[in-house]
């Protein structure tokens, strides 16, 4: 029973982490990954939000009390940075979960029924690929009232699908004429048993990577947003901080540099944590690719 | 002979209609007519539509009889409201067929036709400029980079490429603007806003086409060192899989020289999925114009989107991305078209 237990212990955790360490960059993406989660997870448990306002502490620079300075009105900015993560990731996973979960759907379903069904999936997909998103997005954004992070993660979820459908739809073309999908159908499994046990299994992969790329386009959209104004969102949010640093013309103040650097640094640093994580993942399901290196 | 007219006529309309040309163009039709038809409903149909809001405006703040302001929303956004819907909706339709976008609301009476002819212009000058120097110095560095893979060069800009290919554009526009902008005071941000300086004269002389660049320094190069990155990588991926070809062991074999096997041989079979990306580029590029020009305040048609959203000018943000749409649609179709005569096997006719 404890053999059981070690060997699946190792197949699901340790063999992968050799494996994502194996590939350099990868790991390092990884690591900053993980960091930024933990911070924007479990931080906020342990570090109180500082929403004092402190006429005679504005744009403080670095010190040992507030590690990250003060913003315009006095408050630390470390703390922000902490609180500030927590919607930025709910809207990215939300809207990232949505849009592959239909481009999954009707992607396969697309390739697998074919004729009419997928040529009308096709042209609504390459429809929706050609319309601009993001000048999309921000008309909606004029007449809809995104007052929740949840609201705003739907609505990009609904538009985000169309790239990963194409590619997902590609990748079961080319599965569905190998020799196990081919004997599962000559059994007659049916469609359901075919896509989720049959060839599911072997794009985990591509669907994993598909998803975070999702999350890394969805903060993109999120963030672009919440800066121009067009989403107003109070609260903490890496993006309203950003906002909030520009239209207060925080960049003009020297002391108040970290004010609009650091949510900056946050988001370059967790959409770059992620395409570098995707390396990684590339190795952990793609066996051949570690011979390689 | 009538049925072998017949017979001539029917082939050529297959093969029209399944060349890449025309299946193309009927999506990129089709594409702007979805469009259209979504901004006419969200514009007449949704609860608390820009007629009602402005209508009631009116009626309140000016104090005007409902007939007056509905005349008045009628005439900017060229829209007769006491037809039946679907009578709207296809004059609506020829209305935009016939470039009549409606009038802006803030600048009264500027018809928002002429307001994109003003501003359109800046964006595909300062895009086309940056997609030509990032795709052509990201397929330079690329295939440098796949030649001397695992120096120190290829790590070095594999590192830089990932880095800067993965954040969003905006942010590295940020970043541009207050280290070089502010902080370290290189660039006269403040005398670089617009598209052009006030009071000088278009034409083709050098101060004008010194000014425009000037103008559009800080868009482009947050584009292209954005956009550079994703280039790279994928000319390098491209080269060195290009590299592992039989083809070009046998050119070696054959003792061709080491140019020819570069340029025509390695360079013409890398560069080829790159155009299909090429399109996608084009979009995202365009569709992030928005958020650019806001930061640089260069006045093309993604700061007039933005504008008009801000002052709620709903006539002209109608306008403007019916307008980004349509941009984005015949760059696809460009893209498309260049790719189908670079590789002789997609003329076959497969979409």
């Amino acid at each position: 029973m404890t053999m059981r237990i070690r060997a699946l212990a190792r197949s699901l955790v340790l063999d992968p982490l050799r494996v994502i360490r194996r590939n350099k960059m990868g790991f390092a993406g990884f690591l900053v990954l993980s960091f930024i989660l933990l911070l924007s997870i479990v931080g906020p448990l342990f570090i109180p939000l500082d929403t004092k306002t402190k006429i005679d502490q504005i744009y403080n620079p670095p010190s040992w009390k507030h590690i990250l300075g003060t913003d315009s009105q006095g408050r630390d900015i470390f703390s922000q940075i902490v609180h500030g993560g927590k919607d930025v990731l709910l809207v990215a996973f939300l809207s990232s979960a949505i849009s592959s979960m239909i481009a999954v759907t009707f992607g396969s379903l697309s390739a697998f029924l074919g004729g009419r069904f997928d040529s009308l999936i096709m042209t609504v997909t390459d429809i929706m690929l050609t319309i601009p998103h993001f000048p999309l997005l921000s008309v909606l954004a004029a007449f809809v009232k995104f007052t929740s992070p949840v609201m705003l993660a739907v609505l990009l979820g609904l538009l985000a699908w169309p790239g990963f459908l194409r590619a997902l739809r590609a990748q079961v073309l080319s599965l569905k004429e190998r020799d196990y999908v081919q004997a599962a159908r000559v059994l007659d499994l049916g469609l359901g048993h075919i896509i989720f046990r049959e060839i599911m299994p072997n794009m985990m992969a591509y669907i994993a990577i598909a998803f975070i790329l999702g999350m890394t386009g969805a903060v993109y959209s999120q963030v672009g947003l919440i800066m121009l104004g067009l989403v107003p969102f109070s609260g903490h949010n890496w993006g309203v901080m950003i906002n909030l640093a520009w239209t207060r013309g925080a960049i003009f103040y020297s002391g108040s540099m970290s004010y609009i650097l650091a949510p900056i640094a946050m988001i370059a640093l967790f959409q770059w944590s992620m395409v570098a994580f995707t390396r990684s993942l590339e190795e952990v399901f793609n066996p051949r690719l570690r011979m390689g290196q | 002979m009538a049925r072998q007219m017949r017979e001539i006529i029917w082939r050529t309309i297959r093969a029209i209609s399944t060349s890449v040309l025309f299946t193309r163009l009927a999506k990129g039709v089709m594409t702007v007519f979805v469009v259209m038809t979504l901004t006419f409903f969200i514009i007449r149909l949704m609860p608390s539509n820009p007629i009602e809001i402005y209508i009631n405006q009116l009626v309140s703040q000016y104090g005007m009889s409902f007939q007056e302001a509905k005349n008045m929303a009628a005439s900017l956004f060229s829209i007769d409201m006491d037809a039946p819907l679907y009578v709207q909706y296809f004059s609506y339709l020829g209305n935009l067929f016939r470039g009549d976008l409606g009038k802006s609301f803030l600048s009264q009476g500027t018809p928002v036709s002429s307001m994109i002819a003003q501003f359109l212009p800046w964006t595909l000058f300062s895009v086309g400029v940056s997609l030509l120097i990032s795709f052509s110095l990201g397929i330079f560095l690329g295939m440098t980079m796949a030649y001397r893979r695992g120096g120190i060069l290829d790590n070095s800009l594999s590192t830089f490429a990932s880095f800067v290919s993965s954040i969003p554009n905006y942010l590295v526009g940020i970043l541009f603007l207050v280290f070089l902008g502010v902080r370290w005071k290189i660039v006269p941000i403040m005398a670089m806003r617009g598209s052009t300086s006030p009071g000088i004269q278009p034409g083709f002389t050098i101060t004008f086409v010194k000014d425009v660049f000037f103008h559009a320094t800080m868009p482009i190069l947050t584009y292209v060192t954005t956009a550079i990155g994703g280039w790279m990588l994928t000319m390098k991926n491209s080269t060195v899989s290009a590299l592992g070809e039989d083809y070009v062991t046998v050119a070696k074999a054959r003792g061709l020289r080491e140019r020819t096997i570069t340029v025509s041989y390695v360079g013409r079979n890398a560069i080829l999925p790159l155009f299909t990306s090429l399109a996608i580029s084009i979009g995202f590029i365009i569709g992030g114009s928005p958020l650019i020009e806001s930061i640089f305040v260069y006045k093309g048609i993604g700061w007039v989107l933005w504008s008009s959203i801000s002052t709620r000018d709903y006539p002209v943000m109608q306008g403007v991305f019916l307008v980004i749409t349509i941009s984005v649609v015949m760059a696809n179709i460009l893209a498309d078209l260049l790719y189908s005569k670079l590789d002789p096997r997609i003329k076959a006719g497969q979409g």
